[in-house]
């Protein structure tokens, strides 16, 4: 793109070729008084992207709840902080690459890891888990193994190197991600309170200082790519995707970590998407100073890069910090230690401007602060999506076991495991449950009794059917997932996945989202502390048209453990009594069961009682903490017999069940996805429905622990290792390992 | 016991080691960093998991040619103990202080999981608190853990006694081609090998990963708990 830009000269179509709108380009020209240079076009271009401008979500993010008393930093810093007890924080955030992850599946969800991590340490924080949100395209489609397999590569290639344990997730397949799966990264970090480091840029002639990876070509102009639709060329767009070096990140981190250690650093921050722009822009603005640069200093790692090249580079592993000025020769020692390149490559000024100089040029001179306040702001029009059909009446075809079986082995049942076990899951020593082991992974907090509980949660297919439901839904469930390890939610990182926004309909399922996403947050106590939202998630199909992705809002949810020595598992115990916490209505709409043995994919998604999600919650969190509960799994996707067999196939036991509930189809008992649930396994079931009582909690005994698999009513009994072999057989069927 | 864990570029489980080692010993192991030309007065050397050098050029490659390793390899001609784990066995080996290679897993690809070592001998500082057949459960964590080395080095390992551990099922049984029970190919199902004075010892899983029931078991203690056992002064 460099070389046939730079004879372009800038006007209109070169702003519309770099994604600005001619009303963009006209604000770009009253706000310069002149036209822009090359390099200036190219910062207003991307600063004015969609990645980097949330100009379409703006409006709409800012009506969810981000405060709490536990909160420390909410959204607006590179990640979420909140307090967890002892002095400590933890540090998280979630974020998407897409677009790159279509492109160069290996490089698009290895840089994603890489960029997320940065986001935590540049805080402050030593990462001390990862998690991944991932979305594919149909199975049979022969494009989803090769998709499948770069992004498990470059996740497990970067997260492994870099020494953080990757520790859950979640994997759904769908048509809708054909030709744009969804590669979502989160990272959690843990600092001290007392040091937090921000990014806002203080004390006007202090150093500027770049530091890690040298600069190249790679990524220039991802970030507007990541802001448009995906069009046939797609695959020729590989130039943008940058390349992670998860070795460099390593000694980046252990560098950083050391600074932090001393008190050289004013400000900090990553270089992400739009690099060195984003992130000088960024600390300058916030901090409400101007600054300098001079990229002649910029570490280069090719020749005859131009201004406008360096400023767009997405290359990877590199830092900006504003250094005392009498700090600069520690900070020089520390990454000289490290062998990373370390350069003065600017200073702060009192200008309110970005001037940027190379070869003895100004290249770029613009007033910050209308960069940042005249950015586009839009409010798209929305169109409601249409109300579910219901129902219908359904009838069983298969039976109850067979049902479980093709459920138990379907692509978004079946086990993780041949993705897991590419993931250092250990590293570390402080991983508590792995993947799979509970309903969210736990992490001990090292030198102390506390334990973090993660997860990432959505369920896209409710959101398609009612974008507002699913946004309540995808909290509620991490909510639920804490809660079933006896941990206490305390916030969540959001990663809003949708198509164009260009669309009424998905601007109406976005904002629908964020409604539902609003009220479980303020219900359950669990704000938004952190986030990123994708757009422009589209393909072209053959006739022309586009089509969007299925509504994806990813929770990424975060609770703590005083002591991490009660946090309980889904497996299921020697023995004890399963009873079911929750109201069963045997809610069949948007069900796995319907999809799986009808083929069918509608009718209403369950319904959401958020009052009841406390409710349940709270009364399973305090029963968990007393001691009373052995093992814990929410119902999820496939319902309670799914739910059970996942306890099963895990557990030291199976299970002897007693008759569904009186008056409801058997299929609509056992596989209807009814919100707000748990299954439990508790040794005094008397005891333990009293308390429930008590609490206005509906409980029922769904049987007894024991047994080598699952004894239905009827008095069949499907083996545990059956169950296992079919659970297993998909992944390496599909990836024909 | 005085313990030294070194730290190249990379490596990332200094941390692990260094819990498992204070678990045990009740002391904090010095940390060494590569670009030293000297050890301090130590009992066992450590050299820990990752990916020293990113794993650019070989496994471990890059590491055997650090500065530290020269005076680690006068530590071991003095007979010094030292263990390497995961990237520090491929340490090692790049270095000639122990035989061998370590090549991509059979999969080809990373792996991730708990494995169980049978011990093949118990009379080593390594070893001592097991007994000879016992089998622990330990994770393993690497892309490249499948042990190879020439036929008369093989015969000349297995003669001496000098595998320590060899992947096993639960019950002890080996069975080198199957993939479940030997998960990355290593020829023999070789999981851990000794120098001829024993007092070298690599192996690919994490027995460090495996020191805390809150972690899921305390299978990998024995081994550290042995090496305090031998080399308390």
């Amino acid at each position: 793109m460099s070389s046939a830009t730079g004879q372009k000269p800038v006007d209109e179509a070169l702003a519309r070729e770099f994604g600005l709108t001619a009303e963009e380009y006209g604000n770009v020209l009253s706000i310069m008084g002149r036209t822009p240079s090359l390099t200036e076009l190219g910062i207003f271009s991307v600063m004015w992207s969609e990645h980097c401008s949330y100009k379409s979500s703006r409006v709409w993010l800012r009506t969810l709840p981000t405060t709490a008393p536990w909160v420390i930093h909410g959204p607006g810093e590179n990640a979420g902080v909140v307090d967890i007890g002892q002095g400590l924080a933890a540090i998280f955030k979630m974020e998407s690459h897409n677009h790159p992850s279509f492109i160069e599946p290996y490089q698009g969800a290895a840089t994603g890891v890489g960029g997320i991590l940065r986001d935590v340490f540049t805080m402050g924080a030593r990462p001390v888990a990862n998690l991944n949100a991932l979305r594919f395209g149909s199975p049979e489609n022969p494009q989803t193994r090769r998709i499948v397999d770069g992004v498990v590569r470059g996740i497990g290639g970067y997260g492994n190197c870099v020494g953080v344990p990757t520790v859950g997730g979640e994997i759904n397949f769908h048509p809708a991600y054909d030709g744009n799966p969804l590669v979502n990264a989160m990272t959690v970090g843990i600092a001290r309170q007392d040091r937090i480091f921000l990014s806002a840029a203080a004390g006007i002639g202090n150093p500027v200082v770049y530091v890690g990876s040298k600069t190249g070509r790679d990524g220039i102009h991802g970030a507007t790519m990541s802001s448009s639709e995906f069009d046939e060329d797609a695959l020729a767009k590989r130039p943008t995707v940058q390349v992670g070096d998860p070795f460099v990140e390593k000694l980046l981190i252990e560098a950083c970590l050391e600074l932090m250690a001393t008190d050289a650093i004013v400000a900090i921050q990553d270089m992400g998407a739009a690099g060195l722009t984003s992130s000088s822009v960024e600390m300058a603005g916030k901090g409400g100073v101007g600054i300098d640069l001079d990229l002649d200093a910029v570490p280069q790692r090719e020749r005859g890069m131009t201004a406008y090249e360096m400023m767009l580079s997405e290359s990877q592993e590199r830092m900006l910090i504003v250094v005392h000025p009498d700090k600069t020769e520690l900070a020089r020692a520390i990454f000289e230690k490290w062998e990373l390149d370390f350069a003065i490559i600017g200073h702060l000024t009192d200008t309110g401007h970005i001037v940027v100089r190379h070869q003895g040029r100004v290249e770029a001179d613009i007033p910050l602060d209308p960069l940042a306040d005249q950015a586009p702001l839009y409010r798209r029009p929305t169109a409601p999506s249409p109300e579910p059909a219901p129902l219908g009446q359904i009838t069983d075809p298969v039976g109850i076991e067979q049902a479980l079986i093709r459920l138990i082995g379907c692509p978004d049942l079946a086990s993780r495991a041949w993705v897991w076990n590419q993931y250092d899951s250990t590293v570390g020593g402080q991983t508590v449950k792995r993947p799979g082991a509970a309903d969210a992974a736990i992490v001990k907090v090292e030198g102390t009794s506390l334990g973090l509980a993660l997860t990432t949660d959505c369920t896209p297919r409710y959101c398609r059917a009612d974008a507002r439901q699913g946004g309540a839904q995808a909290v509620a469930e991490a909510w639920r997932n804490i809660v079933a390890t006896g941990a206490r939610p305390l916030a969540v990182t959001d990663n809003l996945n949708f198509g164009s926004p260009e669309k009424p309909e998905v601007m109406g399922q976005f904002v629908a989202a964020i409604e539902g996403m609003g009220e479980a947050c303020r219900v359950l106590d669990f704000p938004v502390v952190s986030g990123n939202v994708s757009l422009y998630n589209e393909t072209r199909a053959p006739d022309g048209s586009s089509v969007s992705i299925l509504p994806t809002p990813a929770i990424g949810g975060l609770g703590v453990l005083e002591d991490v020595n009660r946090a309980i598992g889904l497996a299921m115990p020697a023995e004890g009594t399963l009873v079911l916490v929750g109201a069963t209505r045997g809610e069949l709409g948007q069900s796995l069961w319907l999809r799986e043995i009808h083929g069918r994919e509608d009718g209403a998604p369950p319904t959401m009682d958020l009052a009841a999600e406390r409710r349940n919650g709270d009364f399973v969190r305090q029963q968990i903490e007393a001691g009373h509960v052995l093992a814990c799994h929410d119902v999820s996707d496939g319902g309670i017999l799914v739910a059970l067999a996942e306890m099963a196939m895990v557990g030291e036991a199976g299970c002897i069940l007693s008759a569904p509930q009186s008056g409801m189809r058997p299929e609509a008992f056992w596989f209807g996805e009814d919100q707000s649930r748990y299954v439990v396994a508790v040794r005094d079931a008397e005891a333990f429905t009293v308390a429930a009582t008590s609490a206005g909690v509906e409980t029922r005994t769904l049987g007894q622990v024991g047994g080598d698999g699952l004894t239905l009513p009827s008095g069949a009994t499907i083996s545990k290792a059956r169950m296992k072999a079919v659970n297993s057989a998909f992944f390496p069927a599909l990836m024909d390992d | 016991m005085k313990a030294g864990i070194v730290v190249f570029p990379g490596t990332n489980r200094e941390r692990d080691m260094a819990i498992a080692l204070r678990v045990v010993t009740g002391r904090e192991p010095v940390m060494i960093w590569h670009g030293e030309t000297d050890l301090p007065d130590l009992d066992l050397v450590v050299l820990p998991g990752g990916f020293s050098y990113g794993d650019y050029l070989r496994c471990g490659a890059m590491a055997a040619h650090a500065p530290i390793m020269a005076p680690i390899r006068r530590f071991a001609e003095a007979g010094g103990h030292i263990l390497g784990v995961c990237n520090g066995f491929q340490i090692l080996t790049e270095a000639g202080l122990l035989p061998g290679a370590l090549l991509r897993n059979g999969a080809l690809r990373f792996l991730s999981q708990d494995c169980h070592l049978r011990v093949e001998r118990d009379d080593t500082p390594f070893t001592r608190r097991w007994k000879t057949g016992d089998v622990f459960r330990a994770p393993m964590a690497h892309g490249d853990g499948n042990y190879i080395a020439d036929d008369a080095t093989i015969r000349e390992l297995e003669d001496s006694g000098r595998v320590a551990f060899r992947y096993a099922r639960p019950d002890g049984r080996i069975d080198e081609s199957d993939a479940q029970t030997n998960p990355n190919g290593s020829i023999k199902a070789i999981a851990g090998v000794l120098s001829a004075n024993l007092r070298i010892c690599g192996m690919m899983p994490h027995p460090e990963d495996l020191v805390d029931p809150l972690m899921g078991g305390e299978d990998g203690k024995p081994l550290f708990e042995g090496l305090v056992e031998a080399l308390v002064r």
